[in-house]
C-alpha cells in the first residue's frame, strides 16, 4: 500500500479523528454514564441528604410545639399590622411555596427586594438576600416595623396580644408585662411621633415590651422550622443512583434531564454555590445581576454585616437564650471581604422554575433568561462578579432548564 | 513544506485546540491530582513544625467547626504563647475564607484551638497559618480537600 496518501485523504482521515473525539465527547455529556465522583455529588444534593435541623440557641423555644402552634397563627394573622390588613401570609403565600411570584414584594408599600420562599428556611444561618439578620425569630420582628410591609409598631402588637391572644401567649412565656400608660403606638423605628412616645417609656417598661415582641418573632421562628423542602422527580432519581440502581419510572431521568444535570454538576460549576439538599451553600455571592435603577443603590451583603453585628435581637443581645460562645456565626462573621459587595444569598433551586422571576430583585424573567445570564456572565455593576462566562449551547441551554425542572414537585401553582 | 504537512499541522492544532478546551472545562474546577494534603508540615523558614486536625464536628461542607493546631518548634519543643493568625481560600475560585477564624484558646502542650472554620464549597482549600512566637514568624499553609 503507498506510504503517499494524498491531501484529501489526509483531511479525511483527520477530520473522521475529530469526528470520533466529538462523538466520545457527545457520549462523555449525554448523561447515560455518571463517573463515580458525580454519582456522589448527585447523591449529596437529594433530600435524603438532608441533615437534622440546626438548633437555635438564641430561640429555647425553637422547637416548642405550642410556640410553633402560637406562630402559625401570628403568621396569617393580620391583625398584627398597623392597619389590620396585613400578615406575613399577604407576601409569603402558603399556596405559592411561601412567596408571591411579584418582583418586589408589596404590601402597605413597595419593598426593595424579592418575597423569598420560606421552605427549608431554618437551615440558614443568616436571613434575608442580605443576611442582615442571624435567626429566624430576629427576621420576623423586621417586617412587623417596616412601613413598607406590616406598618406597626411593638408597643401596638404588645397590646394586641395581651388583649387578643392572651391565655396563649402567657401558657408559653409566662405572664404579659403591665402596659397600663403605655401609649397604643410607640416603638423606636417607627414615626417621629412614635419614636418620641417610645423615648418616654420608662428604660425597664421598654424592655419588657421588647421581650414580648422578641417573644412573637421566636413563636413564629418555631412554626417556619416546619415549612419543608418536598421530595421531587430529582430525589427519586438521586435515591436510585445512591442505591446503585437504575432509576425507575418518573425517577427515570430523559437524555435532556440527565445532560442539564451533568453540565449542572460539571462544566457550567452551578454545583459549587448551589451545593447540598438545599442546593445552596448559605452564603452570599455577586453573581453580576444588574442594579435595577429605579431602587437605591444596593451593596447587597457587604451592608448586612453591620447590620446584623448592630441588631439589638442577634444572638449577642439581650434577647436572645444563647451563650456568647454559641453565637459562631456572629463572632467569626468575616467583617472586611471585598467579594460581599452586591453579594447576595445564594437561593435554594428547589421548586425555582415554577416561581418567576428571579434574584433579589426579580430583575430577570424567565428561567431561560436565568441561563442566558450564566452563559455570558455580565460585569457587574458593582463588585466583582464570581461568574465565569460559560457559552452554552442551545442544546445545553435547554438542557439546564430541562434538569431545573425536575427540582420542582410538579403541582401546579394556584393563584 | 507540502500542503499536505501543513494541513496536518493546522489540524492538529485544531484537533489540540478542541481537546485542551474540553480538558480546560471538565476540569478546571478539579484540585490538581498531586495536591499535598499532609495535616503535619514544616513553616516555610523551617521554624516550626505544625499539625492541625478537625475538632467536633467533623471536617465537612458548610458546618462551622474548629481545628485545633499543635506548634513545636524545629527540634520538637512545645511552642507556648504563640500568636496564630488565619488565613485561606480556594485558590481556583479566587475566594478566601467565608468566616474569619480565630484562636480562642491555648489548650497547653503547643495546642491551640482554632474557632469559626467554614468550608461552603466542595474542592481544593488552602489553610494558612501566620504564626508569631519566641523563635520568630513564619508561615505554613496546609492543602484540604472537600
Ligand atoms: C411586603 C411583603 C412581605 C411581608 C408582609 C413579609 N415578608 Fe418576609 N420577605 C419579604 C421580602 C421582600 C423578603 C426579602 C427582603 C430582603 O432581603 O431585604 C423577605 C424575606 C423573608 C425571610 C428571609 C428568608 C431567607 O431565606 O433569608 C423570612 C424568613 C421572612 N421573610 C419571613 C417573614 C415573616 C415571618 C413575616 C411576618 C412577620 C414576613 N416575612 C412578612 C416580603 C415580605
Ligand atoms: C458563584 C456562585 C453561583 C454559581 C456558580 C451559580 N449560582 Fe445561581 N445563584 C447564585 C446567587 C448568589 C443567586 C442570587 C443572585 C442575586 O439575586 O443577586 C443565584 C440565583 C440563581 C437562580 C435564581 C433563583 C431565584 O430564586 O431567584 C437560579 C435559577 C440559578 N441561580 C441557577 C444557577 C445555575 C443553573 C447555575 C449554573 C449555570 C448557577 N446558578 C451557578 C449563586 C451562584
Ligand atoms: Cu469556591
Amino acid at each position: 500500500m503507498s506510504r503517499l496518501i494524498s491531501a484529501s485523504e489526509a483531511l479525511r482521515r483527520a477530520l473522521a479523528s475529530i469526528a470520533v473525539t466529538m462523538l466520545v465527547l457527545a457520549a462523555g455529556c449525554s448523561g447515560d454514564e455518571f463517573t463515580d465522583s458525580e454519582k456522589a455529588t448527585i447523591a449529596s444534593l437529594s433530600l435524603d441528604r438532608l441533615p437534622p435541623l440546626p438548633a437555635d440557641p438564641s430561640n429555647r423555644f425553637a422547637d416548642d410545639r405550642l410556640a410553633a402552634a402560637f406562630g402559625a397563627t401570628l403568621f396569617f394573622e393580620p391583625r398584627l399590622s398597623g392597619h389590620g390588613d396585613v400578615s406575613c401570609s399577604t407576601c409569603h403565600q402558603v399556596d405559592r411555596q411561601f412567596q408571591d411570584g411579584r418582583p418586589l414584594g408589596r404590601a402597605v408599600g413597595l419593598t426593595d427586594r424579592r418575597t423569598m420562599p420560606l421552605a427549608g428556611v431554618a437551615f440558614s444561618p443568616w436571613q434575608f438576600w442580605d443576611g442582615r439578620k442571624d435567626s429566624l425569630w430576629a427576621q420576623a420582628l423586621g417586617p412587623l416595623e417596616d412601613a413598607r410591609e406590616h406598618a406597626g409598631n411593638r408597643t401596638a402588637y404588645a397590646h394586641f396580644v395581651t388583649a387578643s391572644l392572651k391565655d396563649r401567649y402567657e401558657r408559653i412565656f409566662g405572664p404579659l408585662p403591665d402596659l397600663a400608660g403605655v401609649p397604643r403606638n410607640a416603638g423606636p423605628l417607627g414615626t417621629a411621633e412614635e419614636k418620641a412616645a417610645w423615648q418616654a417609656i420608662p428604660e425597664a417598661k421598654r424592655a419588657e415590651i421588647d421581650t414580648v415582641f422578641a417573644n412573637i418573632g421566636k413563636s413564629i421562628a418555631a412554626f417556619e422550622r416546619s415549612i419543608r423542602h418536598e421530595e421531587t422527580r430529582f430525589d427519586r432519581f438521586a435515591r436510585a443512583i445512591a442505591a446503585g440502581e437504575a432509576p425507575q419510572g418518573d425517577a427515570a431521568l430523559d437524555e435532556s434531564e440527565r445532560l442539564g444535570l451533568k453540565l449542572f454538576i460539571g462544566r457550567a460549576n452551578c454545583v459549587t454555590c448551589h451545593a447540598g439538599p438545599r442546593f445552596s451553600d448559605e452564603h452570599f455571592h455577586n453573581t453580576g445581576v444588574p442594579q435595577p435603577p429605579e431602587l437605591p443603590e444596593d451593596s447587597g451583603r457587604a451592608a448586612g454585616i453591620p447590620k446584623a453585628l448592630a441588631d439589638p435581637f442577634n444572638c449577642l443581645g439581650r434577647y436572645s437564650d444563647a451563650k456568647p460562645e454559641q453565637c459562631g456565626e456572629l463572632r467569626f462573621v468575616a467583617k472586611d471581604d471585598p467579594l460581599m459587595v452586591r453579594a447576595f444569598k445564594t437561593p435554594s433551586l428547589r421548586g425555582a422554575v415554577s416561581r418567576p422571576p428571579y434574584m433579589h430583585s426579580g430583575q430577570i424573567a424567565t428561567i431561560e433568561d436565568v441561563i442566558e445570564h450564566y452563559s455570558s456572565a455580565p460585569k457587574p455593576p458593582k463588585g466583582e462578579s464570581e461568574l465565569q462566562p460559560l457559552t452554552l449551547s442551545e442544546r445545553e441551554k435547554k438542557a439546564l432548564v430541562a434538569f431545573l425542572k425536575t427540582l420542582d414537585t410538579g403541582r401546579p401553582l394556584s393563584n | 513544506m507540502g500542503l499536505k504537512g501543513r494541513i496536518g499541522i493546522a489540524l492538529g492544532a485544531v484537533v489540540l485546540a478542541v481537546a485542551a478546551a474540553v480538558g480546560y472545562m471538565m476540569f478546571a474546577m478539579a484540585p490538581p491530582s498531586d495536591l499535598d494534603l499532609a495535616r503535619s508540615k514544616k513553616t516555610a523558614k523551617g521554624l516550626y513544625a505544625v499539625e492541625i486536625a478537625p475538632e467536633n464536628p467533623a471536617f465537612e461542607r458548610n458546618t462551622l467547626h474548629s481545628w485545633v493546631v499543635t506548634v513545636t518548634t524545629a527540634d520538637g519543643a512545645p511552642v507556648e504563647g504563640a500568636e496564630i493568625a488565619v488565613d485561606g481560600g480556594m485558590p481556583q475560585h479566587g475566594h478566601g475564607l467565608p468566616t474569619a477564624p480565630q484562636v480562642t484558646a491555648a489548650l497547653g502542650d503547643g495546642r491551640y484551638r482554632i474557632e469559626g472554620v467554614r468550608f461552603n464549597m466542595s474542592g481544593w482549600w488552602e489553610f494558612k497559618l501566620h504564626i508569631k512566637a519566641a523563635a520568630g514568624e513564619d508561615d505554613v499553609t496546609f492543602n484540604l480537600s472537600l
